[in-house]
């Protein structure tokens, strides 16, 4: 860790011990029992396992160029959607806002001097790895080839690949999730600084506080799913054998019942970011901040009792296909509401365009389209005709990458200064954000055409009349992870030799940005005590603090 | 906290042994009650009688040894919460489990009965 | 303060990130509670699962129930119940400063019974059941008895094994858990100030309790023990 300050001609503050540089070692980081630095630890593992998921990825789209399959058997390519499938949602996706910018950010924000729990905290990391360790070693060693979805009785009777391992390894980085929704919670409810109120939180935490309550109530049953999964497989009997009067429907409700919510884990904390970025580079307050904070918590709950729409084609009963399909209409409304008020803090907002402002406005967009399409899906009868097709690819990734990843980039962007203490070059990063914006749509919305036209999702050959829009689709992924590539290239740069950053670059309001850059371990030289809104922006002119 | 004070809080209330003794006591007339009950035939009901025997045990539990008598507040949110998300997992699962083999229209019926039974209805 | 994990000789506990003590046990109850609401979901599962297959087979679920042994549930109901209540009372004794061999005394007390539930249930029912091939995946012998419902007793028998069995595990633990505070009582440090780890620890303890309340009528009592079956 560098910490050579090249020119400190502002207040010493930026030679001051901080978090990065108080102690030295590899066992000061690998025992720390600071939330910034365990924030680093996951940022760095899943930075690899990103790297891991979207190698498969780029080996997929490869494949796709030829309508035969240009790179892979079949068998090796149902490994490699799978492998994409479960290491992008459970080891990137659902971890990647909450435990870097969530663990490094909450304290902070709130104005507390850590979360409620550092040695759980740690810990949560620790399993994180294992389960990571576990998922690698089932890729090295023949791989899974049941889908992210392991849907029985394929996974439990008829796969022969590394099931049981990929599944323990899911398991187990469970309760990494369970550990960290736990500790959030906690620290919000009993750690938030004097005079810091519910409605003066920055609409993050209120994110993060939703999202941790769906990782609390929906993860343990996707573990104890993947425990009974794992019996079965051994024992070669269980409760989704139909042999003895078991259902394989009752397994894709137990998946699904912490899936669906799942991916409202992996959107919401994007979500948050989004808010914080729009106001800070409109200078603006939130247009209707219980609207947004309330809509984070309505889309937690709501999202609970929509897992049926996953499974309207699978053989569920059509009243329980009317019931989940009403209600994943009504799960659109609170997202709708997000977007409108996103909008309106825009409207007369004095708007600025760097790179995070890029990525946040790109996800006004995406997301908003992903969402759209996700109504098709929503409808029962349209979704008999697009369940299982590319349209469904192309709607989740607008979602997940459109959405999800690119507020991730844009939260990276915004708190770099604050987490390094450096600035990064914000014309690079502006042109990496639009590299990013140009290959994602042009790897996704082909897809949207191909789904209609009906090309099944998860197959590596295909009608040789969808070529053309396989091959647009492999192309934008190259551009794609070209984009992904720069900010690796720039932040590295950034971090041995960019220009020290300020308490607060972006004069942004918020706690976080009140204290230095990078914090001290303590965070705070003196707790704060609180008695603004948040977004107190000046409604006047750009000056601020 | 804001205007967090140093106090005496609620956990400092200590339960009496009487009051402990007396719950044990409940729980052990309830296991022998579902038991016995079990060797009655009530059709039904012995399921019944045998729920709401090991709920009524689990409040005396939760209130009394888990001490949430005395501990209004949050925690009887986090209680309620976790029960209620499992029952909704219960009951949306069993919506799908038993009406799958319901006829798509109630016997008698079909969609174009719709429109003369709503302008009945309605003029 | 320190950001590794070294421990500091701390007579009260108390931890730096909180502004004072009672932060610090508010933060540790509310967490067990998150934690205990997470094994109600874990568990949930089970009994979800459970639920609806006893909807769609009870006539199977029913033979199943029949082939355990009530007296050893009902036995291992009161063993827990009244190891809950040497669990609480061990909490008591922190809490109006007994001595810590008072301490000590309940909470060995409270892990010999668990320690009973378990041999109990590993020696006269899991045994036994497996002598008499109804162990799911370990030699299971279909009877003629059970006609044409003799799958779904398998499927019974599947949940009784998953659900006791995950059960157990977690009395395992929590036997761990009661190891380690009789540890920490040993060396004193539980006071009337500070014995909030014995108290998260019970409302784990109890919550294991819960469960089996829960799981012996379900499991053990399925159409009722009177004679001419049920329902």
């Amino acid at each position: 860790m560098s910490t050579a300050i090249a020119d400190v001609h502002e207040a010493p503050a930026e030679s001051r011990v901080n978090y990065l540089n108080a102690t030295y070692g590899l066992k000061s980081w690998l025992l720390t029992l600071d939330h910034k630095r365990i924030a680093l630890l996951y940022l760095g593992t899943i930075t690899l396992t990103f790297v891991v998921g979207g190698l498969a990825a780029v080996l997929m789209r490869l494949n796709l160029i030829e309508p035969q399959g240009a790179l892979v058997e079949p068998d090796t390519y149902n490994k490699l959607f799978s492998i994409h499938g479960i290491i992008m949602v459970f080891f990137f996706l659902v971890p990647s806002i909450p435990a870097t910018l969530g663990n490094f950010l909450i304290p902070l924000m709130i104005g507390a001097r850590d979360v409620a729990f550092p040695k759980l905290n740690l810990m949560s990391w620790y399993v994180f790895v294992t389960g990571a360790a576990c998922v690698m070693y089932a890729v090295m060693t023949g791989g899974v080839d049941t889908g992210w979805t392991f849907y029985t009785p394929y996974s439990t009777s008829y796969a022969h690949t590394q099931v049981i391992a990929a599944a323990v390894g899911i398991f187990i980085a469970g309760f990494s999730s369970i550990l960290t929704g736990l500790n959030f919670l906690v620290t919000i409810h009993k750690m938030r600084a004097p005079g810091m109120t519910w409605f003066r939180l920055p609409l993050f935490i209120w994110a993060m506080y939703a999202t941790s309550l769906i990782f609390v109530l929906g993860t343990p049953v996707i573990a104890v799913t993947l425990l009974l999964l794992a019996a079965e497989r051994l024992l070669h009997v269980g409760i989704f054998d139909p042999a003895i009067g078991g259902d394989p429907l009752l397994f894709q409700h137990l998946f699904w019942f912490y899936s669906h919510p799942a991916v409202y884990i992996m959107i919401l904390p994007g979500m948050g970011v989004i808010s914080e970025l729009i106001t800070a580079f409109s200078r603006k307050k939130i247009f209707g901040y219980s609207f947004v904070a309330f809509s984070s918590l309505g889309i937690a709950i709501i999202s609970f009792v929509v897992w049926g729409h996953h499974m309207f084609v699978t053989g569920q009963s059509l009243y329980a296909g009317l019931v989940f399909s009403v209600l994943s209409f009504v799960v659109a409304i609170p997202s709708a509401v997000k977007v409108f008020n996103w909008t309106a803090t825009l409207y007369k907002g004095s708007i600025s365009y760097e790179a995070p402002m890029l990525y946040a406005l790109g996800f006004i967009g995406l997301f908003t389209m992903g969402g759209l399409t996700g109504l098709f899906l929503a409808s029962l009868a349209t979704d008999v005709h697009l369940n299982g097709t590319y349209f469904i690819v192309a709607h989740f990734h607008y979602i997940m990458v459109g959405g999800a990843v690119m507020a991730y980039l844009g939260g990276i962007h915004y708190w770099w200064p604050k987490i390094t203490g450096r600035l990064y070059p914000d014309l690079w990063a502006r042109f990496a954000a639009l590299i990013i914006f140009i290959g994602f749509n042009l790897t996704f919305f082909p897809q949207f055409m191909l789904g209609y036209l009906g090309m099944p999702r998860r197959y590596g050959i295909y009608p040789a009349e969808f070529q053309v829009l396989n091959v647009m689709s492999s192309a934008g992924a190259s551009i794609l992870a070209i984009g992904y590539v720069i900010p690796l290239i720039y932040f590295y740069w950034s971090w041995n030799y960019g220009p020290p950053a300020g308490p607060n670059p972006w004069g942004a309001t918020g706690l976080e940005w009140t204290t230095a850059s990078p914090p001290p371990t303590e965070n705070f030289e003196q707790i704060p005590i609180v008695t603004e809104d948040a977004y107190n922006y000046p409604t006047a002119d750009v000056a601020s603090e | 906290m804001s205007g967090h004070t140093e106090h005496q809080e609620h956990t400092a209330h200590v339960v009496p042994i009487s009051t402990y003794v007396g719950v044990f006591v409940v729980l052990l007339i309830g296991t022998a009650l579902t038991t016995a009950v079990a060797y009655i035939d009530l059709g039904r009901w012995n399921t019944v009688v045998a729920l709401v025997i090991a709920v009524t045990k689990m409040v005396f539990v939760i209130l009394f040894f888990m001490h949430v008598k005395y501990n209004p507040g949050l925690t009887r949110i986090v209680i309620a919460g976790a029960f209620f998300w499992l029952g909704i997992m219960i009951c949306f699962s069993m919506a799908d489990e038993l009406t799958r083999g319901w006829e798509y229209n109630p016997p008698g019926w079909s969609p174009g009965l719709i429109l003369p039974y709503l302008f009945h209805f309605l003029f | 303060m320190s950001d590794t994990a070294l421990h500091h000789p701390n007579p009260t506990g108390f931890a730096h990130q909180f502004e004072d003590l009672e932060q610090q046990h508010e933060a540790g109850r509310l967490g067990m509670w998150i934690f205990l609401a997470t094994e109600i979901l874990f568990f949930g599962g089970m009994f979800t699962s459970y639920t609806i297959y006893r909807a769609l087979h009870l006539p199977s679920f029913i033979i199943g129930s029949h082939l355990l042994e009530v007296k050893f549930g009902a036995t291992n109901t009161v063993v827990l119940i009244c190891s809950s209540l040497t669990m609480a009372l061990a909490i008591r004794a922190a809490q109006t400063g007994k001595s810590k061999s008072t301490i000590i005394f309940y909470l060995i007390l409270t892990m010999f019974l668990g320690a009973l539930f378990l041999g109990l249930k590993l020696r006269f029912e899991w045994y036994h059941d497996y002598v008499e091939h109804i162990v799911p995946g370990f030699g299971f012998q279909y009877r003629p008895e059970w006609g044409s419902a003799a799958p779904g007793v398998q499927m019974f028998m599947c949940f009784y094994f998953f659900m006791t069995g995950l059960h157990a595990l977690h009395m395992i633990v929590g036997l761990g858990v009661l190891a380690v505070l009789v540890g920490m009582s040993a060396r004193g440090r539980f006071t009337s100030q500070y014995y909030v780890p014995l108290e998260i620890s019970g409302l784990y303890w109890h919550f294991v309790d819960i469960v089996w309340i829960f799981l012996f009528p379900l499991l053990y009592l399925i159409g009722g023990r009177y004679s001419g079956g049920g329902h």
